[in-house]
């Protein structure tokens, strides 16, 4: 059991109320913050929600997308400052939490229905 | 300026820092406290101030001779009380004053002091981090200590050699810990890196010297 005043830390240094509600199986765009020299821009890597890792403050999301024929997954921290802000692209309806079986999956069969 | 707080550990997690980077954290219970007795050169010898963590217990918990320190101070009851020595000069607590978190705030250094989790009869490779031997390749030789002396000269065991034995339970400082926050409110104080003992251990913390 966590204590109280535990989780009450957590809670108030997490950021979860700050992003939309988002589930595996949804395309979501993540915006990251980028530091080049001086300047700072943001960068977006959308693709498929297919994990949520870990809770607290370590919470990270696994997110996949196709570039090029070639699969490119990403690790965020959704905690860290590094990521801006993450908008939903489109949500998709699918029976299980992590969604590793996509991976195997090319072209039309890596499809996902959208959710209701 | 109190020397130092008692308080009890709640638990560990991390926080991200302004520029990104993650820091482990560990939170604590710190206070709100109470002088319970200021020890002057005149009457024991020493100067001291004596703080006892304020919280319930049950009044049969605590002997007679206790209660009446307890009820000289004003503190309605404590369990953990312990002394912190004071430098010359420093007269600003009295006996039944008040002692907070807000007496740290964040980039302060503290020591902080607690009994470390007990781990029973330890091995050589937990109790003094030897190296063991293989697991496997027939060796037969893994987490025993080797040997422990030579036969002819000196023919005995040298005092201080390290074997196994009882580890853990004992008292730990850590010295030099960082605040990294202070909620005033609930009386949490957050410090960078572990602290000794289980959560809901009882630890002290201290200004760090240097």
């Amino acid at each position: 059991m966590q204590n109280a005043l535990l989780t009450k830390y957590i809670n108030k240094n997490k950021r979860e109320a700050a992003f939309p509600e988002f589930r595996p199986g949804d395309t979501i765009k993540v915006h990251v913050k980028i530091k080049e020299g001086e300047k700072e821009r943001l960068q977006a890597f959308e693709g498929v929600l297919i994990a949520r890792n870990g809770m607290g403050m370590g919470e990270s999301i696994t997110v996949r997308k196709v570039s090029f024929g070639q699969g490119v997954e990403r690790i965020f921290p959704i905690n860290a400052k590094v990521v801006d802000h993450i908008d939903i692209v489109r949500t998709g309806r699918v029976r299980r939490a992590k969604l590793y079986y996509l991976r195997a999956l090319k072209g039309k069969a890596a499809r996902l229905k959208e959710r209701e | 300026m109190s020397p130092g707080i008692l308080g009890k550990k709640i638990g560990m997690t991390q926080i991200f820092r302004p520029d990104g980077q993650v820091v482990p954290v560990t939170l604590l219970k710190a206070g709100p406290c109470m002088v319970v007795q200021r020890k002057t050169p005149s009457t024991d010898g020493y100067d001291a101030v004596q703080l006892g963590l304020v919280e319930f217990i049950k009044p049969q918990r605590i002997n007679k001779p206790t209660a009446g320190r307890l009820k000289k101070a004003g503190v309605e009851g404590a369990k953990f009380m312990r002394e912190f020595p004071l430098g010359p000069g420093s007269d600003d607590l009295k006996t039944g004053d008040k002692v907070l978190v807000d007496q740290f705030k964040p980039k302060d250094k503290v020591d902080v002091i607690g009994i470390s989790k007990g781990k029973g009869f330890a091995g050589v490779v937990k109790r003094h981090h030897f190296r063991g031997g293989e697991g496997s390749h027939g060796s037969m030789f893994h987490r025993a200590p080797g040997s422990i002396g030579a036969s002819s000269f000196p023919s005995r065991v040298v005092p201080g050699m390290r074997m196994g034995g009882h580890l853990g339970n004992a008292q730990v400082t850590v010295r030099n810990l960082e605040v990294i926050d202070v909620d005033t409110e609930d009386n949490v104080l957050v410090v960078k890196g572990a602290v000794p003992g289980p959560n809901g251990g009882y630890v002290l913390v201290r200004r760090s010297k240097r």
